[in-house]
């Protein structure tokens, strides 16, 4: 028989758990520059792995504290936005996509590579950076606590909460900045960059600074992506950013709480699925299966559920219906 | 500010704006624009060879010519959004010369687009509000901040309703501009342009693809500019509306100023019948661009 109870509430689990906060702040970031601004960047892992290693390299390596850990993770990823942006961003949009995927595997590759072992790990990359911050943890109880399928440790519950205070914090600041006349200058630029030029605004400040407010908060996610787990490479591929492109276009593109929503959509129905799948396999009800060949039949499904939400709501779960219909 | 246009019949006409014999890159009486020897090649191709040319200030100008003939590339330089091989310019007495585009902006020299560049999915008042100039919210830090920016805010969007009913999309405020008509995205461009209030309004054919129940609507907005003291460059292909309300022509063939004067003379010089024909000389005439032979038979015409 099949513990649907189990697998209920592992994926009512990952409604708040971290690896869900840390894709919604990561698709946030993509909003502000696909949704919002229009820049294609494909790479958002690289974002995501100078946050994590940023943080684990001077935690374990410079021994600094947790803030100056954070504060050097996100001028990498200021350098880096400045790095791809100086060039790409006068070209047309699809220069950037070319550049930024290719900058992402770049960056991978100089972590996974062998050469900077002592201070990367190269393949098996790095743990033991996680002591500064459970050192700030003002939970003090023992054991579990919790309600429902929700029961964690002391630890578990400080990440959570700060996970979701940044993931907040960042969406009101998003809220507030696209409410703005700024905001107007960025969904301008998303239109037709030339008509904005011709009005007196400087598109290519803009577009910088769009590009670095997206990659910081990338950079922000892959903080809090690495506490409740090793940094380990191979998490950095170009999938990565696919995946959040999937969860961007599920929540609705130009949507603040369109990437939260689409990020707890993504990973709850990803260990709905994964959990039934593997115990259907358990239970004999899909025979010509193996237990291997399971555990990527979920991507499969999840792919189908994203093709299902996108060929029927196009704009997404939050999106503005509108806004397509006059899509040329 | 007229908050209603009225059809003028005949509108009045700028005159004795040159000095001297009416002749290519003859020198105004005050100009606001002065472009010298200003050349762009596309590979073999010289679209712009400019040697001289000056725009009156507080008139009308009409930048006409065939196809091909770099009008829209010599815009495209003056406002800076191409750059030339050589040459310089000025505007207002201020060199434009490697300023960028939003540069150019600023300083008052505002531009249309042949095709028509509304921000589809935005609203129209807000197309109109990101018109104006020196907001405060556009920069990032200060945008957190609504106390800051709020009342600037305000002010525009109280200008913008203004304009907007004056060009009578004050109804529309609220829809997408993708929603609009071909027509009322011109207008609404137009209407964009004078949110800078700027001093010199440079228009790409704002006729094109207007259907003539608007067409009258929008010759009035352009005099209209005039009468509140902006001056206007504008290329057209319309014949009738150049004769109706520009107070200069400027001819222009093969990337070089053929002629300039009044729009009667201009019209009668064999110069510009040259230009219009001289472009299609060694082609079919069957293949003849029907715009062309329009215009030449308007040419024509006017010389009987």
């Amino acid at each position: 028989m099949i513990d649907w109870g189990a697998i209920f509430s592992n994926a009512a689990q990952e409604l708040i758990s971290p690896t869900t906060a840390a894709y919604a702040l990561a698709a946030l970031g993509l909003a502000i520059h696909f949704g919002y601004t229009g820049l294609l960047n494909f790479g958002q892992a690289g974002f995501m792995a100078l946050g994590a290693y940023g943080y684990a390299i001077s935690t374990l390596t410079f021994h600094f504290p947790v803030w100056a850990a954070v504060l050097v993770g996100v001028g990498a990823s200021v350098v880096f936005a400045l790095i791809l942006g100086i060039p790409t961003l006068r070209l047309r949009a699809d220069y950037l996509a070319i550049v930024t995927i290719a900058a992402a595997e770049i960056l991978r590759l100089l972590f996974t590579t062998n050469t900077f072992d002592s201070v990367t790990g190269s393949a098996t990359g790095l743990q033991g950076y996680k002591g500064g911050f459970a050192a700030l943890n003002p939970f003090t109880f023992e054991g579990t606590v919790g309600f429902g399928p929700w029961q964690y440790n002391a630890y578990d519950w400080w990440i959570r909460l700060v996970g979701w205070i940044v993931v907040i914090l960042a969406a009101v600041f998003t809220w507030l900045i696209m409410r703005a006349p700024w905001g107007r200058v960025i969904k301008g630029i998303r239109e037709d960059e030339d008509a904005v030029r011709a009005l007196g605004k400087n598109v290519y400040s803009y577009k910088m600074q769009s590009l670095i407010l997206g990659g910081v908060f990338g950079t922000l996610a892959g903080m809090i992506f690495v506490l409740p787990r090793a940094v380990v490479p191979a998490n950095y591929q170009t999938s990565l950013t696919f995946f959040i492109y999937a969860i961007l276009l599920l929540g609705g593109a130009a949507t603040i709480l369109g990437p939260i929503v689409g990020s707890m959509v993504f990973w709850v129905l990803l260990s709905f699925f994964s959990g039934f799948i593997a115990r259907a396999v358990a239970a004999g009800w899909l025979p010509f299966m193996s237990q291997v060949q399971a555990g990527q039949l979920r991507f499969i499904l999840v792919g189908v559920a994203i093709m299902l939400i996108v060929i029927f709501r196009p704009q997404g779960i939050l999106g503005n219906k509108k806004e397509l219909a006059f899509v040329k | 500010m007229s908050s209603d246009v009225t059809p003028t019949a005949t509108p009045v006409k700028t005159t004795g704006l040159h000095i001297g014999y009416a002749e290519p890159g003859c020198r105004k009486v005050d100009p606001i624009l002065v472009a010298d020897g200003v050349k762009r090649t596309f590979g073999g191709l010289t679209a712009v060879d400019v040697q001289h040319v000056e725009v009156p200030r507080g008139a009308i100008t009409a930048l006409i010519g065939p196809n091909g003939a770099g009008k829209t590339t010599f815009f495209n330089l003056l406002t800076g959004f191409d750059k030339p091989d050589e040459g310089s310019w000025e505007f207002d007495g201020r060199s434009l010369a490697h300023i960028p585009a939003y540069r150019v902006a600023r300083m008052g020299l505002i531009r249309t687009f042949q095709l028509t560049k509304s921000l589809g999915l935005l609203s129209v008042l807000d197309n109109m509000k990101l018109g104006a100039k020196g907001q405060t919210g556009e920069n990032l830090f200060r945008a957190i901040l609504p106390f800051l920016w709020r009342s600037q805010d305000k002010e525009i969007e109280a200008k913008a309703e203004d304009i907007l009913a004056r060009f009578k999309l004050d109804t529309k405020k609220e829809d997408y501009a993708a929603s609009l008509s071909g027509g009322q995205r011109k207008l609404l461009e137009m209407a964009r342009a004078l949110m800078s209030d700027p001093t010199l309004v440079m228009l790409d054919e704002p006729m094109a693809g207007v259907n003539p129940a608007l067409t009258q609507s929008l010759l009035d907005h352009i005099l209209d500019l005039k009468t509140q003291g902006m001056t206007v460059l504008f290329v057209e292909h319309d014949m009738h509306m150049v004769r109706h309300i520009a107070d200069w022509v400027i001819v222009m063939a093969e990337g070089k100023v053929v002629a300039e004067g009044d729009p009667h003379t201009v019209m009668a010089n064999p110069a510009v019948i040259d230009a219009y024909l001289g472009s299609h000389h060694d082609s079919d005439l069957g293949a003849e661009d029907p715009e062309h032979e329009h215009v030449l038979k308007e040419l024509l015409d006017d010389q009987q």
